[in-house]
């Protein structure tokens, strides 16, 4: 620490990558919780690539049913041409689990930037201006808490698409009633971070120095309080796919000739399993596990290192006062050590 | 006599992300029976490090080498903390050595009597039933000090003031009869007169109980008051360790030297305070006030059907155009309220506040608005008074884009950077984050701040109550050559009557939210009238221990005849 610091600190910055959310925590991590962050993000490295490459890595369409060859046929155990098989409904197994994270990553997107947008903007103005606002916003919030969310995501489903099952219909369907769940979470932690920086000292002093409403809360109150919005984005994603999946395991999903979704295929392999043919679940319900095992991790561990200890420690040795002392040759020695 | 504690080379360092980091590096260092040695330093200089070692009170990351040996009072038993075992640790705790924490209110439990607190300690370490127990709590109440203990031992925390909590910590620390106590700034987060008094106790615990106090604190009129013996540390190490008259009367190490010299003094500013009267131009007492209240009033509106809560009642006060008026009061006097006030960020109940020619009370933000860009405001806490998330330098260009003189922060960084001049930080400051400057450097880019739209009123709410002694004596002289150029009439608001008066033109005193006294520093600091000033000016310890103890003599008559 207290190396010829006799001035200020020098100003030496990382490079801006890694003050980047994830990469900065990733640096600071040490030992199991490591472990946890880095299996969590292959995982979930895994889970994006193969939706983005999914054109290429797929060896046939989601829809497909047939190829030069002929028809696939119903059921087939793995083989050379179908790896993992083919499902009740004539489809390849393997290329329905890749193009099925496509289906999971978007209704992620869409879902989570919406209640994002949503939830942040209805909680700054709840936690800035309090009020009658701020207490009818927060008692919707709890009623939609009381609400099982699979319920009303149902519901939405039902109103958005109504009862048709296109690609986007479904993916909009399943995301937006996902993102009616998730709004009140982000309305209380940004309400509460606001409602905190609110009271802190720099505020006040944008006050007196006479700045309007919308400066304050946009340049001085909004850049302070989205510091935990990460960690809750990473856990609501793993919870939109399991949303996504039961929704579409209760048949409110997407027809496979739209596009590929987990929670459809396993619905479909219900009785694929009395009958011993295990390829048909397996295979959707563990890419499931495995995307929502890898976002959670990656969101636990994201929490446990924003630990008010641990950052402070990343946070470096506190500068060092100019006291304008010569201290003795001696004890500069000492402290260059 | 056997030393009771001899720490000989002690090092600790701390393990962080940013590597092994030495708080406290080669420290050789030793406690007398029934003396009082202060440790004295600034912020970061280990001096709490060094005391917490003697009970074992590191937090897990650190490491400790060297010895620590502490000796119990009757000289029989003696173990190195540093070695010892949890048990063992558990045993010493409390019967060789105690701790007297620096925050009475958070150091005692709130939902237990402070009787059965005291009497978890006797417990601890021997077999008491129940009468013999509460019996030695109840005359350890009274030894220090609180009255009728038979019945307030099954009070609780909260139906004590501030001062009465910091005895019953004490009175717990002594209740084993330690032969040392460790008091980590025992009367920092107290007022002046309660302060008085605690140290007073302090003292006691020595003629009386005979126990040694390791004194920690960064107070050097508290040293001179009540110290025996005084150890200065800087960054971890032992700069220098003396008797108490011959470091005060003869420093040898330059630190120490400058360390004395930055104490502010009573009497050092009227002179500063003469020549600006002086220098006023024929007829400025007769210009028109830049504030002026009449029986000002503000109230903070009580909650769940409490009464209101009146922190301000009756001031009257003015600020005349190029004139600093000195605040002084103990907390909850309603100083800070009065700033905040001025500035338009509390409400005014009764009376009225005239500021710039805005009367405040019922005023809209629309109208105020524009008087706002003549209104400069210091915070107490340079921490916490900067948006993390933006430069030094777009942080003081803030006023100027807000009040349309720039487009934005890269348009305004000329005049940014003359300010940053004029509070002498270097420009490549402007560039970096406020974590990344130091408490005093942090509180002077606030001063640029807070002039930078060249303001006619200036609010200091403490500005150096947060900041070490050199620091705060480098603020305060910025603080005067900048008024001195660019002549602002000011609110100084401070606890401290040295520093108020170090500044101030006038000095208003306040205490329980009414206006005691007022006048220049002559009058107020010179010949109070009021027996609550000469009070407060007496309990006010001064950094020179014979000095002091003629004061002390003083203050016991005056509380002699207050009782």
């Amino acid at each position: 620490m207290a190396d010829a610091t006799e001035l200020a600190p020098p100003t030496v910055r990382r490079s801006w990558w890694t003050r980047l959310p994830v990469v900065s925590q990733l640096r600071q991590s040490i030992g199991l919780q490591r472990g946890m962050l880095i299996a969590g993000l292959v995982l979930a490295a895994i889970f994006v690539l193969a939706a983005v490459f999914a054109p290429l890595l797929a060896p046939y369409g989601y829809s497909q049913l047939r190829d030069a060859a002929g028809t696939f046929g119903a059921q087939q155990p793995p083989s050379a041409e179908h790896l993992l098989g083919t499902t009740v409904g004539g489809y390849d197994v393997l290329s329905r689990v890749i193009w099925g994270s496509r289906t999971a990553l978007l209704v992620i997107v869409v879902a989570v930037t919406a209640s994002i947008l949503v939830g942040v903007l209805l909680g700054l103005i709840s936690g800035y201006f309090g009020g009658w606002l701020d207490r009818v916003l927060v008692m919707i919030a709890d009623a939609i808490y009381a609400f099982p969310s699979l319920l009303l995501a149902i519901v939405l489903a039902i109103v958005i698409s109504g009862g048709q099952s296109s690609m986007w219909g479904g993916i909009f369907a399943a995301a937006l009633s996902i993102t009616v769940i998730f709004i009140p979470q982000y309305l209380r932690v940004t309400r509460s971070e606001v409602i905190r920086i609110k009271s802190e000292a720099f505020v006040e002093s944008a006050r007196v120095i006479g700045a309007g409403h919308v400066r304050i809360m946009s340049r001085h109150v909004l850049r302070n309080s989205t510091r935990t919005l990460p960690l809750i984005l990473t856990l609501n994603a793993s919870e939109a796919i399991l949303t996504l999946a039961g929704l579409g395991f209760l048949g409110f999903g997407i027809e496979p000739t739209a596009a590929a979704e987990w929670g459809y295929d396993l619905n479909k392999s219900l009785s694929d399993v009395t009958a011993g043919i295990w390829w048909t679940s397996i295979f959707p319900g563990l890419a499931i596990v495995l995307v929502v095992l890898g976002l959670t991790l990656v969101g636990e561990s994201l929490n446990d290192l924003a630990d008010p200890r641990l950052r402070k420690r990343a946070a470096g040795p506190e500068p060092v006062e100019d006291l304008g002392v010569e201290l003795p040759a001696g004890q500069q020695e000492g402290e260059q050590r | 006599m056997k030393d009771v504690v001899e720490i000989t080379d002690l090092a600790v360092s701390f393990a962080t992300d940013a590597g092994q980091v030495q708080a406290v590096d080669g420290v050789t260092l030793s406690v007398h029976p029934g003396e009082v040695l202060a440790v004295v330093g600034e912020s970061g200089s280990g001096k709490t490090v060094t005391a917490k070692t003697i009970l074992g009170l590191l937090p897990e990351t650190a490491r400790v080498r060297g010895a620590v040996v502490l000796s119990s009072k009757d000289g029989t038993t003696e173990g190195d903390v540093a070695q010892m075992s949890a048990a063992r640790l558990r045993q010493v705790r409390g019967r060789d050595a105690a701790m007297v924490f620096q925050e009475p209110s958070t150091a005692l439990n709130p939902v237990y009597p402070v009787g059965w607190q005291i009497i978890e300690g006797l417990r601890a370490h021997g077999r008491y039933t129940r009468a013999e127990a509460r019996a030695e709590a109840i005359d350890v109440l009274r030894r220090v000090g609180i009255p009728d203990p038979e019945e307030r031992i099954d009070h609780y925390p909260h139906q004590f003031s501030g001062g009465q909590k910091q005895r019953i910590v004490i009175a717990q620390a002594l209740v084993l009869d330690p032969g040392v106590i460790v008091a980590d700034e025992p009367t920092t987060a107290l007022d002046v007169t309660v302060q008085a008094e605690i140290l007073d106790l302090l003292r006691r615990c020595r003629d009386e109980f005979g126990a040694a106090v390791v004194l920690i604190t960064h107070n050097m009129g508290v040293v001179a008051d009540l110290a025996d013996r005084v150890a200065v540390m800087y960054q971890g190490k032992l700069v220098e360790q003396a008797d108490v008259r011959t470091l005060f009367s003869a420093p040898k190490e330059p630190y120490t030297q400058q360390l004395l010299a930055a104490v502010p003094r009573i009497g050092e500013g009227l002179a500063r305070a003469h020549e600006r009267a002086a220098r006023r131009p024929e007829g400025w007492e007769e210009q028109a006030p830049v504030v002026r209240a009449r029986d000002l009033r503000i109230v903070y509106p009580g909650r769940f059907r409490q009464p209101d809560f009146v922190a301000v009642d009756g001031v009257s006060l003015s600020i005349r155009p190029g004139e600093v008026l000195g605040l002084v009061g103990e907390s909850g006097s309603g100083k800070t309220t009065i700033g905040r006030a001025m500035a338009g960020l509390t409400r005014v109940a009764g009376g009225s506040l005239e500021v710039l020619g805005v009367e405040l009370r019922g005023v809209r933000e629309r109208t105020f608005r524009p008087v706002r860009s003549k209104i400069g405001f210091v915070f107490q806490d340079p921490a916490t008074s900067f948006n993390p998330l933006l430069t030094i330098a777009e942080c003081v260009a803030e006023p100027l884009v807000v009040h349309g003189r720039a487009e934005n922060a890269a348009d305004a960084r000329g005049r940014v950077d003359e300010l940053l001049e004029a509070v002498q930080l270097p420009r490549a400051f402007g560039a970096r984050f406020p974590h990344e400057l130091s408490g005093g450097q942090r509180q002077r880019a606030s001063l640029a701040r807070a002039l930078a739209l060249d303001p006619e009123l200036l609010i200091a709410d403490e500005p150096t109550s947060a900041l070490d002694v050199s620091v705060q004596a480098r603020v305060l002289d910025l603080f005067d050559e900048l008024h001195r150029e660019l002549e602002f009439a000011a609110l100084f608001i401070s606890h401290d009557l040295a520093v108020v008066d170090m500044l101030a033109d006038r000095i208003a005193v306040l205490h329980r939210g009414r206006l005691v006294e007022e006048g220049t520093g002559d009058q107020v600091l010179g010949s109070p009238r009021e027996p609550y000033t000469q009070r407060l000016l007496a309990s006010l310890p001064v950094p020179d221990p014979v000095e002091q103890a003629e004061r002390r003599a003083q203050w016991q008559r005056l509380r002699g005849a207050g009782a």
